[in-house]
């Protein structure tokens, strides 16, 4: 059944001439790939196709976008500067632009419009309903594009001639150097314990007691890698070719393939530091298949890869700490980012134990500080996730990126009861055993056992015959809404659906199933008193991972140069959905293997200087004004508790932008927001002092980010016209209920700048290229 | 139902803590111990008194930040779970409950239920991992592991680092929670070339800050990840072999590059190492 848009029966187009050259069955082995980035296939990568980026005028523009006067002239951020750009692409660059751009038109697999010439202003849909238009435009104002660093060139090629590029610290001036890392989850472990085996001063921040307790711990599932150890024809590409179509077509190529190469390294590295992935019995790496793939390519460690991972980035951090070169501040969390002169030069911490609100001053500043899902209050995420640091960043200049995509996990457990403190997921792997299902009949109360065969709806299965219980994430949530509205839900609160391992278990017996997924059949248990081995899992979906997060460029770093950016907190590789098993590889990724080199090519230039004296004027009140919010939030003496604010936050977000988005909805949630906001800085209630170990006060000053945050997530949804991966726009679908893009205007990222006092928030756009994988729609069928 | 709790309430460090009575009504069985705790934080937020703090935080068992006596038990009633994973169902309607910070030496209380676990962290940091520097992994498959070797890694490296066995200690030791390490890292090809540096290093910091263990056995059932006694063991085998052939003057293995530096008493990145033991240690 529609077999011609299964996405792995699509010829490789638009890698026009690269297949040729020493790639048996288009495919070339990772070794090949090494060899062609060492420069023995040279000549092959040389006729490959150019890689085409939209940085020149024009590019990616639709002529029907509103030009740049009827627009307020947005106040200039801190942008990286002009050298910036040209230093980190290669050194041929313009000539390859200018070839590629006379030579190369896009290919014609591309469906996306052929650029037309334009000035360089923002794009703005012509089909939103007017009165949607007026009302956007008094919520926000629309700014100037944005473009990354991305160096042009062959993907294949590409990051390892972007290092090439990449300025060197002498090891002998490392030291000479101070870096702050905020996080120390996957992404900043990583980060932090690389720069401080290179040599460079780091200093960690954590608000947990220990480097481990980062939410990384949590990951159940696995991490994606391109090793190719199964024959099901796995390769670098096609993980890469998933990712992007996985996230609809919402992120860019480069980035994407980078984090696919880099892939390999991160087993290879984790499997070092003993991470002990699961093994068949000849001692080779078992793998596994995960949602939205049909290769089998998710490495784990039973149920707890997350936390192997994670521990094993900690250790490396804590190496670092025995051998007295890292310095490791727990318990303190980031409040504010300190800005001088255009650069981020330091962040503002409380120290959750004493209350002291203090300065710390570096050559760089690296944010790793995960996701921001847990607005919605209850989520999958840790209680302590927040979006601070990263807000904090983004009120002083720093890009916030498509705020608005969230991931529904579909596999969360359905709540059972009002003081359920958060969302337990269920990994997702389990549905590759396990079958979905809901009563044909809407309000079917029997028992499960008791429902015969013909009586159940496989939906999945049903719907998308092809990949049945294992779509994508946003396509199961979707589905599984699609259920519950109809009344089919199950359960006592009629919230959930089935999860039913019974074939599994027929097939592959009871022993097998514990291996795969003891422990997370056992949690189940514990949470709900049921047995899965007995009677199928009850799941819902719920609110998981942002894909959305700091706006960075190629190297990850924000447009405030020397802030960097990784992990869930940065926005680049998930698109508008994120893959199961692809965010532990993105942290990883960007910790290990592209931050360490990224940011030694910012601190090059700056060999001599000191950072930034404490008694410096962005430093002074920076730390100002952190304690002036503390003090305010605490001087407020309201009513009410932060936590029911914000489980009123949680259901605003969950009504209006939640699964299923709609124009009418966004408006009166963003309106909703503001009040509640408002509400919150007059009638909250904050016990106790801040000279003191103090979680109210945590709770509240994360609650006031959150709620700003909130904002704007609600607007970036109504902004964006269209419906693409998990941001679906019930204006906007197929005949059949299928998530429908706006190539023509939204084949681009909405970069925000905050709003000044009194003003609205900018949106500017990032145009994306699809010339590798060419746009297309995503079927599952 | 109904339970009375006494909960440890103390300002911090500084300061002496007393036991507070509490009242919460309509706990329904299903809320877990920490959500107990939700519970009378929202109670005495509505009343404006400050919340008892506690620590918690993935809230499903993982991240080992939550850890409670509950009735003199670490973590609670039942064995081998988590305070996060702990279901108000083992009580009956009009108990009367205390909660109580862990009680150890070495974990200083900060705040009510809150204390200070970094000594744990620093025994990983004396030798808890392996040293391998980013980008100089070989290939993964390039080292085949039995699967049952790999399996009993895993089981050691469960360990969620609570602290649980250490509050569950009449000796106040750390001995499950390093030898897990140390039977994970062991257990693994990778981790040969600094064993016996490692089990060294990790006990000399862990004496330092910790009780000695007796084998009273205690930790075992109140510890979340299910590790068992035999970790000591392994920690006291690998121990003693690092310390007698030490004693006989025979050098196990060492090709690190930080063992070196140790010996020579200089930081290790300073450190040649093609200066090999017994070369004079040049101090700086
Ligand atoms: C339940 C669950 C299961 C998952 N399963 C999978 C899976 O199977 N596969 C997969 O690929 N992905 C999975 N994910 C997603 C993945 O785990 C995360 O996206 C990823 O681990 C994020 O890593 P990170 O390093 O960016 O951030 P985190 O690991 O979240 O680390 C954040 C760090 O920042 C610190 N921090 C935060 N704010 C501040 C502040 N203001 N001041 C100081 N420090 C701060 C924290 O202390 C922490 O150290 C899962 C996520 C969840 C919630
Ligand atoms: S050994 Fe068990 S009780 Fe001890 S820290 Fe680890 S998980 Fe907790
Ligand atoms: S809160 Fe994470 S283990 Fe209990």
């Amino acid at each position: 059944m529609a077999t011609e848009s299964r996405p792995e029966e699509q010829p490789p187009a638009g890698r026009g001439g690269r297949g040729d050259a020493g790639a048996p069955g288009g495919r070339r082995a990772a070794a090949v790939r090494r060899a062609v980035a060492i420069g023995v296939a040279a000549t092959a990568a040389g006729v490959a196709r150019r890689y085409l980026t939209a940085r020149q005028d024009g590019q990616g523009q639709d002529p029907t976008h509103r030009d740049a006067g009827s627009a307020p002239a947005p106040e200039t951020r801190p942008v990286a500067p002009g050298a910036d750009l040209s230093r980190s692409a290669p050194a041929d660059r313009s000539a390859v632009d200018t070839a590629s751009t006379a030579t190369s038109p896009p290919p014609a697999a591309v469906t996306r419009e052929a650029p037309a010439p334009a000035a360089a202003t923002a794009t703005r849909p012509s089909r939103t309903n007017p009165a949607v238009a007026e009302d956007l435009d008094r919520r926000r104002s629309i700014g100037e594009e944005i473009h990354d660093a991305a160096p042009t060139g062959d993907l294949d090629t590409m990051w390892d001639d972007h290092l090439l590029n990449l300025k060197l610290v002498n090891p002998a001036n490392r030291r000479r150097f101070k870096v702050i890392v905020v996080g120390t989850g996957l992404a900043g472990a990583g980060a932090a314990a690389t720069l401080s085996e290179l040599g460079y001063q780091v200093e960690a921040f954590t608000l947990h007691d220990a480097p481990r307790r980062a939410h990384s711990v949590a990951a159940q599932g696995g991490i994606n890698a391109a090793k190719g150890y199964k024959a099901d024809g796995d390769s670098i590409d096609r993980l890469f070719r998933d990712t992007v179509k996985g996230g609809d077509f919402r992120a860019r190529e480069a980035d994407v393939h980078r984090l696919s190469e880099m892939s390999v390294r991160v087993i290879d590295h984790m499997t070092a530091l003993g991470v002990p992935f699961a093994r068949e019995y000849g001692g080779q790496i078992a793998t596994r298949s995960f949602g939205g793939v049909q290769v089998s390519r998710t490495f784990y460690a039973r149920g707890q890869t997350g936390q192997q991972l994670q521990i094993a980035g900690a250790q490396q951090l804590l190496k670092e700490v025995g051998a007295g070169r890292l310095t490791l501040h727990t318990r303190q969390e980031m409040l504010d980012l300190i800005v001088a002169d255009g650069r981020a030069v330091g962040i503002v911490t409380r120290d959750m134990v004493t209350g002291d609100i203090v300065p710390h001053t570096a050559h760089a500043v690296v944010l790793a500080t995960g996701g921001y899902g847990n607005v919605y209050f209850k989520s999958t995420l840790a209680k302590s996730s927040n979006v601070t640091a990263t807000w904090r960043a983004h009120k002083r200049g720093a890009l916030f990126a498509n705020p608005c995509m969230i991931q529904f996990h579909p596999t969360s457990l359905p709540l059972t009861s009002e003081w359920q403190s958060k969302l337990t997921l269920m990994s997702e792997s389990l549905r590759n055993d396990g079958r979905v299902w809901v009563p044909k009949e809407p309000g079917d109360d029997r028992a499960p056992e008791d429902i015969p065969e013909e009586e159940r709806d496989y939906y999945l299965e049903r719907m998308y015959p092809s990949f049945g219980n294992l779509a994508p994430r946003d396509i199961s949530s979707r589905a599984a809404k699609i259920q519950l509205d109809a009344g089919k839900g199950v359960g006592p609160l009629r919230n959930g659906v089935y999860l039913d391992f019974r074939d599994a278990i027929a097939r592959l017996g009871r022993k097998t199933m514990e291996e795969r997924y003891g422990n997370l059949l056992e949690l189940y248990t514990d949470a709900t008193g049921e047995d899965p081995y007995t009677s199928p899992m009850r799941i819902a979906p719920g609110p998981h991972f942002a894909m959305g997060g700091l706006w960075t460029d190629y190297n990850q770093m924000s447009n405030v140069p020397g802030l960097f950016v990784g992990g869930e907190a940065s926005f680049n590789y998930h698109g508008a959905n994120r893959l199961g098993a692809n965010s532990l590889l993105s942290a990883s990724v960007d910790g290990w293997f592209v931050l360490p080199w990224t940011v030694a090519d910012y601190l090059a230039p700056q060999l001599g200087q000191e950072p930034v004296p404490h008694d410096h004027p962005a430093v002074t009140s920076a730390v100002a004004e952190a304690s002036g919010r503390v003090d305010q939030l605490l001087g407020i003496g309201g009513t009410t508790g932060p936590d029911v604010y914000h489980k009123e936050l949680g259901q605003l977000l969950t009504d209006h932008v939640g699964v299923e988005r709609s124009a009418e909805g966004l408006a009166k949630g963003a309106d909703a927001i503001k009040d509640l906001k408002d509400d919150f800085w007059t009638n909250v209630r904050v016990v106790g002092h801040g000279q003191q170990l103090n979680q109210e006060l945590e709770r509240a000053g994360r609650l006031a980010d959150y709620l700003e945050l909130a904002e704007l997530m609600a607007l970036d949804a109504l902004d964006r016209d269209e419906s693409a991966g998990a941001h679906f726009r019930s204006e906007h679908q197929t005949e059949d209920g299928e998530a429908l893009r706006d190539d023509e205007h939204w084949t681009s990222s909405s970069a925000w700048e905050a709003a000044p006092p009194d003003g609205t928030p900018t949106r500017r756009s990032e145009p994306l290229t699809f010339d590798a994988v060419p746009l297309a729609t995503r079927s599952y069928k | 139902m109904r339970l009375t709790l006494e909960v440890w309430r103390q300002a911090d460090a500084a300061t002496p803590g007393r036991f507070e009575r509490y009242e919460v009504d309509g706990v329904t069985a299903e809320v877990s111990m920490l959500e107990l705790l939700d519970i009378l934080n929202a109670q005495l937020v509505a009343e404006g008194r400050e919340p008892v703090a506690f620590d918690h935080d993935c809230r499903e068992g993982i991240c080992g930040t939550c850890g409670i006596m509950v009735n003199g038990q670490p973590h609670g009633p039942e064995d081998h779970t988590p305070a996060c994973l702990q279901r108000v169902r083992a009580f009956s309607d009009g108990d009367v409950v205390t909660l109580e910070p862990w009680r150890a030496g070495a974990f200083p209380v900060l705040r009510d239920l809150v204390v200070d676990r970094s000594a744990l962290d620093r025994i990983i940091a004396s030798g808890g991992y392996i040293s391998t520097a980013t980008n100089a992994a070989p290939e993964a498959l390039s080292l085949p592991v039995n699967k049952h070797q790999s399996e009993a890694a895993m089981d050691h490296a469960a360990c969620i680092g609570c602290g649980a066995c250490v509050a569950a200690c009449p000796n106040g030791a750390a001995q499950l929670f390093a030898g897990a390490k140390v039977a994970h890292l062991a257990e693994l090809p990778q981790g040969q070339v600094e064993r016996y540096e490692r089990v060294r290093s990790m006990v000399a910091t862990m004496e330092s800050e910790f009780g000695s263990c007796t084998n009273y056995g205690e930790c075992v059932p109140a510890c979340p990840a299910a590790i068992g006694l035999d970790v000591i063991a392994h920690l006291n085998r690998d121990f003693r072999t690092a310390v007698v052939s030490e004693r006989r003057g025979e050098v196990p293995e060492r090709t690190d590059v930080r063992w070196l530096a140790r010996l020579r008493g200089e930081a290790w990145w300073q450190s040649d190492p093609d200066d090999r033991p017994g070369d004079t240690p040049k101090r700086s």
